[in-house]
């Protein structure tokens, strides 16, 4: 059987070169310049897959991007395995291995078939039914769904290609390498345009490339001779780029696109080795051509949808491209006069067209004569109403259209066929046109959108800009383009064109059948499986925007987004609800034009590159010291640094308790710094800080808070005069880049009259804290010559001093409550720098600390940490932190924000102490507060924002917001959790050393 | 994306940009003087229209300069571009 549907007459194809394939575990045969799909329809294979919701059997039906039923599944099971993939766009190579999807256990037997039956109970907006239902409903259904349905499986494994992304600047872009796309390239390149010209196929030429009727010539010769020529010689022009297998899958405002070009796909895989397999490409284009051609529209009858019905300029395509015929015995359905090209295609051929079915009374064009001659039988005025076969179209029946094109009338008749070819006029492609931004208009005579306004220097042209006849093609190509690149037309001086066709069509939304709608199937979104009857499903019950029909119908929402389908759907409202077209408004079609694959959006940030983190100066050694690392901001800070088997609970009690102890080293290099320089540097701290700044002596450090204009905590740190007009602050990790930001912002736009310079130091220095009643005597140790004295250095001051010829500041400050110093030393000294302190300290002990016990130091004395304490909803005043708002500053950012109505309400989340009942037990983090259980609905007062296991307190602390908090000290409040309730005194935040003996201590 | 003419270094990608908010809003001198609603008036109130709206950008990858901007928000057409403190050069 499979010998005579292959034609050896197509110089696409490579006879030569045999390439066998797997195909749901069977082996084929096909050439290469074949798809899988037309190699497939080669070895007479139509059914491939299983639709989404009813599980029906489906074919192959179109031969290109548009294709909604044949998606299948590469490489099932591999590392290069991808789902979702349209047979008619996959060029077949040796080793090639496809399944069908959604289909279990097999394409030929499929459980889910049972859908089918059931349909009556699976409506539109069945899913969303059903989400509707009692939830023990949906349990029920849920393994069955979940297990047939669903589109695909994706890759369990890492993707072994490689991917990148490249940018293109062109003069213009010509989107299409159909007819009217190579003559505008060629018109731009020739006139000194840097051009470059994509189309997704491998070949260029588009559908006239196999144009060999003698019923379409331009200056005298058949149409794809003369192409032929034009691209022969567009690919000599110098500043014309030409890249096929190039889909573009965005066009956005500014005319910035992007386009995959697929560079391996088509070649056996161990020839991919080391290749980069798809690029996608960043076009930004000064000028746009697009010329993306038209789609042949679907028609929309009772089971229109089995295997064996495909579009009839498929069927054309696939006998002229790949010399394949779909079927021995042919028939054609159409309301226009495209399917008799096919019908030409097929007679030359020899191959048997049993019957064309023509939805019109009349029909008057060379073609259709010419076929008539082939004594073909036309049923004139008649329309299909029915289709049989389940597995493969057997037989179809037709009955008389009425006049008025509503209803079927007369005898019904049934004819044989094993393929049936559909045409219903052509539907321009303006997806991407839409995307840009452009809005159509709907043309009454052939009931087609084309593009009317164009938001950026951008033009449509051929058939995807409503232009049907060859004749028309090129004329208003030649125009515009002359008109749009400004130019005078000297590359094309007279092209004549003959054409048989002509443009008439009886365009019908929903052809009619003998039946009532709730018992016919006639689809509409063949991926989707919806149809007629559940689009006026959804008007009946109120549906009236396309956005919300599409919605719960699902018509247009698969991977094709409803190219085939989308119009008649539009028809299908407007003639239900008497309205215009357009009226509803017309669907969107958003970016990727087809799917992308992840690789290709990602490109080569992949593995270490997918998210940059950044190192401190001392990373290396704590790599080397076993360190833990958590993530903050871009940063990997050392988090713990578990010793022999410890876990991070025993790292942190033994790291805490050495710092309070001895001594601990902290890499601090991560805090935000920026160096403040100009005469008005203090009046600028004046205006960001809460707190005062004019009277702070050089040498001097403060802790600073920073409020957003809504008197929300926004950052905090210590920030150190240097000079009289130069200050280094520091901010939070997390927080630098946007501190910076924001103080830019007022420099720049409130108060541009301030002598002010910002820069971002944070990768200038290193910062090591050293810590403990031993810090003194290890820093000493380390910077000899520097006075550690209270007197000459008191804490929160600053120092500047040199470790061995090499600058550095000392700080002398302390976020632990302990005795403790900051030294800032040029970045790439701070290894070499934290050595020093840690074999200076080996006698004490020196242990070093990460995050986890900074935070467990700092909350034992009650200090804050902006973004866990505080989330962008607490005042200085919630936190308890009154001391740090200047009464006597006139203003500063935030300040009246602080005496709101709503900031000085008493009953505000304020931050606390909590204590837990059993010293022993740890509170989670994030866990609600409450104070009644009882009452219903419990009433939420806050939650815990802080909690740990003090070791040197030996009991659990924890920081917590709560409502009126301020004044409940030692009241009780419960922590409720899964399976228990923890009892809380409501206590003091400072848990250790408020009197800061320790930090006052005489070393 | 956007092609933006920043005013200190010509036109760069969308991406190098950070937009921030409705333009010429000018924080009061004199807040401690305001009553609350006045305040609030500048604090939270922003005109989100369709059509021509004056925009802050910040050249944030780039020279690090705030400007001002007037966009059609009906169709994302940059109408002007201009430096703080300037007037708008169209209505
Ligand atoms: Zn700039």
């Amino acid at each position: 059987m499979t010998n005579n549907l292959r034609f050896k007459t197509s110089k696409f194809i490579d006879e030569t070169y045999r390439v066998s394939f797997k195909f749901n575990n069977k082996t084929y045969f096909g050439f290469k310049g074949d798809t899988l799909a037309s190699a497939l329809l080669a070895n007479g294979i139509h059914l491939v897959g299983r639709s989404f919701k009813y599980h029906r059997p489906r074919g192959i039906m179109t031969s290109g991007s548009e294709e909604p039923n044949a998606i299948i599944q590469l490489h099932d099971n591999s590392s290069r395995t991808e789902p979702n993939v349209r047979a008619t766009e996959v060029e077949i190579y040796e080793g090639l291995v496809a399944s069908s999807q959604n289909c279990w256990p097999s394409v030929n037997f499929d459980i889910g078939g049972i859908n089918n039956l059931l349909s009556p109970i699976l409506p539109a907006g069945f899913y969303y039914k059903t989400f509707m239902w009692p939830a023990s409903f949906w349990e029920k259904y849920e393994y069955f769904i979940r297990k047939s349905a669903g589109l695909g499986k994706s890759p369990k494994v890492a993707d072994p290609d490689i991917y990148e992304h490249k940018y293109i600047h062109c003069d213009v872009l010509v989107i299409g390498a159909g007819i009217s796309g190579i003559m505008a390239a060629k018109m731009a390149a020739k006139n000194g345009f840097k051009t470059l010209l994509v189309d997704e196929k491998s070949y260029l030429g588009g559908s006239s490339i196999y144009d060999n009727s003698e019923f379409s010539k331009i200056n005298n010769q058949i149409t794809s001779s003369w192409l032929e020529k034009e691209i022969n010689e567009i690919s000599k022009i110098e500043n014309l780029e030409i890249k096929t297998r190039t889909s573009v899958a965005a066009f956005h405002g500014y005319n910035f696109l992007l386009a995959r070009e697929n560079l391996t796909d088509h070649l056996p895989i161990n020839q991919r080795e080391n290749k980069v397999r798809q690029r996608l490409l960043k076009i930004r284009a000064k000028k746009v051509i697009t010329a993306t051609g038209s789609i042949e529209r679907p028609l929309i009858f009772d089971n229109n949808d089995r295997p064996g019905i495909l579009l009839s300029s498929a069927i054309k395509k696939y006998i002229d491209l790949y010399g394949v015929a779909c079927g021995e015995n042919n028939i054609l359905f159409t309301n226009n006069d495209t399917a008799y090209e096919t019908a030409m295609s097929l007679i030359q051929r020899g191959i048997k067209i049993n019957a064309i079915i023509d939805n019109r009374e009349q029909i008057d064009s060379k073609i259709s004569y010419e076929v008539e001659k082939n004594n073909i039988k036309i049923y004139k005025g008649y329309s299909i109403v029915d289709t049989y076969g389940y597995r493969r179209i057997n037989k179809i029946s037709i009955m008389k259209l009425s006049k008025d094109g509503q209803t079927v009338i007369g005898d019904k008749t049934k004819l044989n066929c094993d393929c049936l070819g559909v045409s219903g006029g052509w539907t321009p492609a303006v997806h991407l046109f839409t995307q840009s931004g452009g809005k159509l208009k709907f043309r009454e005579e052939d009931q087609v959108f084309i593009p009317n306004f164009y938001p950026s220097d951008q033009i449509s042209i051929g058939s995807c800009n409503g232009d049907f006849g060859l004749e028309e093609i090129i004329k208003n190509t030649l125009s515009s383009i002359k008109k749009f690149l400004d130019i005078d037309n000297s590359e094309y001086k007279t092209v004549e064109t003959i054409s048989g066709l002509n443009q008439s069509k009886r365009n019908i939304w929903l052809l009619p059948s003998d039946k009532s709608i709730g018992k016919t199937k006639s689809f509409v979104d063949y991926q989707n499986d919806a149809t007629a009857k559940d689009i006026k499903l959804a008007l009946r019950e109120g549906f009236r925007s396309i956005e919300h029909v599409k919605r719960y119908t699902t018509t247009g929402m698969g991977t094709d987004q409803g190219k085939l389908g989308n119009m008649h759907a539009l028809g299908i409202i407007s003639e239900t609800a008497g309205t215009k077209m357009g009226e509803h408004g017309t669907t969107t079609f958003r970016p990727p034009y087809t799917p992308l694959t992840f690789g290709t959006i990602v490109g080569r940030n992949v593995g270490e590159f997918f998210d940059i983190f950044r190192r401190t100066p001392i990373h290396d050694w704590h790599v080397a010291n076993n360190a833990e690392f958590e993530n903050v901001g871009q940063w990997k800070r050392a988090w713990y640094y578990p010793k022999d088997n410890e876990n991070m609970h025993q790292a942190v009690q033994r790291e805490s308790k050495a710092a309070r102890d001895s001594a601990g080293i902290l890499d601090a290099s991560t805090l935000g710094k920026i160096d403040i320089q100009g005469t008005d540097a203090s009046e600028f701290l004046n205006r960001v800080y809460t707190n005062a700044w004019s009277k702070l002596a050089v040498g001097k450090c403060r802790y600073g808070l920073m409020l957003n204009e809504d008197g929300m905590v926004y950052d905090d740190g210590v920030t150190t005069r240097l000079g009289e007009n130069h200050y280094i602050m520091t901010t939070t990790t997390g927080g630098a880049a946007n501190v910076l930001g924001k103080l830019e912002d007022y420099l720049q736009t409130e108060w541009p009259e301030l002598d002010v310079y910002l820069s971002s130091v944070t990768d200038h220095y290193a910062t090591i804290s050293v810590c403990g009643p031993n810090s003194k005597k290890i820093v000493s140790k380390v910077i000899p010559n520097l006075d550690l004295s209270d007197e000459k250095f008191p804490h929160m001051s600053f120092k500047n001093a040199k470790i061995e010829n090499i600058k550095c500041r000392v700080m002398r400050i302390s976020f632990t409550g302990e005795h403790s110093y900051e030294i800032n030393i040029q970045a790439n000294f701070g290894k070499s720098v934290w050595e020093k302190c840690m074999e200076a300290g080996k006698d004490f002990n020196i242990t070093p600390y990460g995050t986890e016990t900074m935070h467990l130091l700092r909350a034992e004395k009650g200090f804050i940490i902006v973004g866990q304490d505080t989330d962008a909803t607490l005042t200085p005043i919630d936190l308890q932190m009154d001391w740090i708002v200047s009464k006597k500053k006139y203003d500063f950012i935030g300040k009246r924000s602080l005496y709101r109505s709503d900031t000085i309400r008493e009953d505000r989340k304020q931050l606390v102490g909590l204590l837990t009942e059993n010293p022993d037990e740890v509170l989670e983090e994030g866990a609600q507060i409450v104070a009644d259980i009882k009452k219903s609905p419990i009433e939420m007062l806050g939650h815990v924002t802080s909690s740990y296991y003090s070791p040197n307190l030996k009991k659990s602390i924890a920081l917590g917001v709560v409502k009126g908090g301020k004044n409940m000290l030692g009241q009780k409040l419960i922590i409720p959790m899964e399976n228990k309730n923890i009892n809380v005194t409501v206590a003091d935040p400072v848990f250790l050393d408020k009197e800061g003996e320790k930090l006052n201590a005489k070393l | 994306m956007f092609l933006i003419n920043c005013p200190f270094c010509g036109e760069r990608e969308q991406s190098e940009f950070k937009a921030g908010g409705e333009a010429h809003i000018v924080r009061p001198k004199q807040p401690t003087e305001l009553s609350d609603d006045e305040w609030a008036e500048y604090l939270f109130m922003r005109k989100n229209i369709k059509g021509i709206q004056f925009e802050r950008w910040n050249h944030v990858h780039g020279c690090r300069k705030w400007f001002n901007m007037v966009r059609d928000t009906s169709n994302d057409q940059i109408k002007a571009v201009y430096k703080m403190g300037e007037k708008p050069p169209v209505k």
